[in-house]
């Protein structure tokens, strides 16, 4: 019955003083807001990360020179193609087995030119990875063992070079040499901040001699199922060691990429939800300040209340709720207000981001603790007062 | 000191002394004073002469800086804020000059006040309050708002709100402070009426049976002082004079 008064009083006292109330509120909203939308686009990226490296293809192990390192600049790659046949010897096959030498090149058809990102692959690389044709067909093991020039392009460069006109056996230049376009991949978008559609696929044995190279730069091996992974991984990191003495390999597993970028990602998350905190943290400086004046208006309803009979706590209760019942109004529209950004982003980016029911709960718990936190002070002072003085006041 | 004596209140040589900047006012010096059951006692004096906090230590607002203050059978000097304040709610009701009405709340839920913090139920909160704005001749009145009254009516919602926990003591702060002469003798009237036990049923239920609720007005009002049975002036902290001249009897 007395917390029942408490709540109609904080709810009049509310209602009494709504644009204070409201722009006391507002501090909160924000900071909810900005914590539901931040963590909605971390947990958002990190699945569309998990999403793109999956979409690479299944089972895949990729295996490069020198360690996996985010951090460090690339070992340059003593692999050739005969490490690749020793790759495929262990790993159950060649088609099992994708290699790759990429360099960046200008590419040109009539007088449109462009810059495009060109891999050298086997013809197995549809098979490891997974890439479907629009057009035209892939390149065939003849076309790899004899070096043909024949192209198949990235979705992106075969519309940029040639427009609505089918490309399909057309020539074209790749770094100045001519090439024939066999085969158009099917979009792909962009992928971890990469155009993918920017690639253009030649035989690894064309492109060694257009780069004027030997090497590889990477394999990835496909395995029948991920509990293989493991031992396949060391087996071929053992081969390609001692084929190569003195220089380290790594294999990675799509899940040991993912550990990494998900790592990334959920620092990066914590620290903004961290800004967004703080952000709270202000707004509930604020509906302390608030609350402050609100008991110091009130100083003389308080007098007579304790006069008529009302304990120190059924004070403390009814500014303490005054307090929680701001912050979790201004936390209730803040976590609307986030839904509907998420919302929005997902709507304009990649980013699936979603309010999570966690980040939601616990905006909606620390809304309400920080009206307790930041209400207690004014609340106890309230408490506190000395009934013949607080009817004294003006 | 061991006696729990029968009186609504007892003050016996109760000093109040303020710290105000480090200088030491007394307010109140040895001031002994027994309110019985039925009591209607005025105390007045110019101001400063401690009427105001000899009416606070009676209705356990404050506490005495030295002595001891009996209310309803129990010490004042050991009880914690929170046992003062039901103490207050049970025994004592007060009206004040300016009223001290809740603003936006109706007449009606200002009167049931004391009974939110008494813990009881809000319709039977509702009877009672309703009862005593009958009984103040509000009963056209419970759901207009303070600003909707007139002072005399605003100060009879506060009579009734005094009474409406059943107090065995009502004190009240200059009551017709605020009003105009013919208006607060309404007032005056109706805090006789309620102290000669009339509705006695309603408003003093934890008073004798056949009295009223026993009455302490403070009042620096001469006209007002003459008319209670007993009459206290006060002085520099000290009661100076009590008086009962038979004319003023009633």
């Amino acid at each position: 019955m007395r917390f029942a008064e408490a709540w109609r009083v904080a709810l009049e006292a509310l209602r009494a003083n709504r644009l204070r109330s409201a722009l006391t509120t507002l501090g909160v909203v924000i900071g909810v807001a900005a914590v539901v939308v931040l963590v909605a686009i971390g947990t958002g990226a990190k699945s569309y990360v998990e999403s793109e490296v999956e979409g690479l293809g299944s089972n895949l192990l990729l295996v490069v020179p020198g360690e996996v390192n985010f951090g460090n600049a690339p070992t340059v790659s003593p692999l050739t193609l005969s490490d690749v046949d020793a790759v495929a010897r262990i790993a159950g096959g060649r088609d099992r087995v994708a290699a790759t030498v990429s360099s960046g090149e200008t590419v040109q058809y009539g007088t449109s030119r462009r810059f495009a990102s060109v891999l050298g692959v086997l013809e197995n690389t549809p098979q490891v990875f997974i890439r479907t044709l629009a057009r035209g067909t892939y390149l065939t093991r003849s076309d790899v063992d004899t070096g043909r020039r024949v192209t198949v392009l990235g979705y992106g460069v075969a519309h940029a070079l040639f427009g609505d006109r089918d490309p399909i056996g057309q020539q074209m230049d790749i770094a100045g040499v001519r090439f024939r376009v066999i085969g158009v991949f099917a979009q792909l978008g962009e992928s971890l901040g990469v155009d993918r559609d920017d690639e253009i696929h030649i035989p690894i044995t064309s492109a060694q001699r257009l780069f004027g190279t030997s090497r590889v730069d990477g394999l990835a091996i496909k395995a029948d199922d991920a509990s293989q992974l493991g031992s396949l991984g060391s087996r071929v990191v053992a081969e390609l060691s001692r084929r190569h003495p003195g220089t380290e390999f790594s294999a990675v597993t799509q899940d040991q990429i993912l550990g990494v970028l998900g790592k990334v990602l959920g620092i990066l998350t914590g620290v903004l939800a961290a800004i967004a905190g703080i952000s709270l943290l202000v707004g509930g400086v604020g509906v302390s300040n608030i609350m402050l004046v609100s008991v110091r208006e009130r100083t003389r309803e308080i007098g007579l209340r304790k006069a008529v009979g009302a304990r120190p706590r059924d004070i403390v209760v009814q500014f303490l709720l005054e307090a929680v019942l701001l912050t979790t109004l201004g936390g209730t529209i803040g976590i609307g207000l986030g839904i509907g950004a998420a919302a929005v982003v997902a709507a304009l980016s990649p980013v699936p981001a979603a309010a999570t029911w966690w980040s939601i709960a616990l905006a909606f718990g620390v809304s309400a603790a920080v009206g307790i936190v930041f209400g207690v002070v004014p609340a106890q002072r309230a408490g506190r007062l000395d009934p013949v003085v607080a009817l004294r006041s003006e | 000191m061991t006696d729990v004596p029968t009186a609504a209140v007892e003050a016996r040589e109760v000093s109040r002394v303020y710290q105000m900047g480090g200088v030491s006012v007394t307010a109140l010096r040895r001031v002994s004073l027994t309110v019985a059951p039925g009591d209607y006692i005025t105390i007045s004096g110019p101001s400063g002469s401690g009427k105001s906090t000899l009416m606070h230590l009676l209705g356990g607002l404050d506490r005495p800086t030295s002595g001891q203050l009996w209310l309803g059978g129990q010490e004042v000097g050991g009880l914690s804020a929170t046992a003062m304040a039901q103490l207050r709610n049970r025994r004592i009701g007060f009206v004040f000059q300016s009223f001290h009405l809740l603003p936006r709340t109706t007449a009606l839920d200002n009167v049931a006040l004391p009974l939110v913090y008494a813990g009881i139920a809000a319709g039977q909160r509702r009877r009672r309050a309703a009862q005593l704005l009958e009984l103040v001749g509000l009963g056209n009145r419970m759901r207009h708002r303070p600003n909707q009254l007139s002072g005399g009516e605003q100060q009879r919602v506060a009579i009734a709100r005094a009474l409406v926990a059943s107090p065995s003591l009502l004190l009240a702060d200059e009551p017709t402070g605020n009003l105009d002469t013919a208006t607060g003798a309404e007032v005056l009237a109706l805090l006789e009426k309620l102290n000669a036990g009339s509705g006695g049923a309603v408003a003093g239920g934890s008073s004798p049976a056949g009295s009223g609720v026993a009455v302490v007005i403070v009042t620096h009002d001469a006209e007002v002082a003459a008319r209670a049975r007993r009459q206290i002036r006060m002085r520099d902290g000290v009661v100076v004079a009590e008086a009962a001249p038979p004319g003023a009897a009633r």
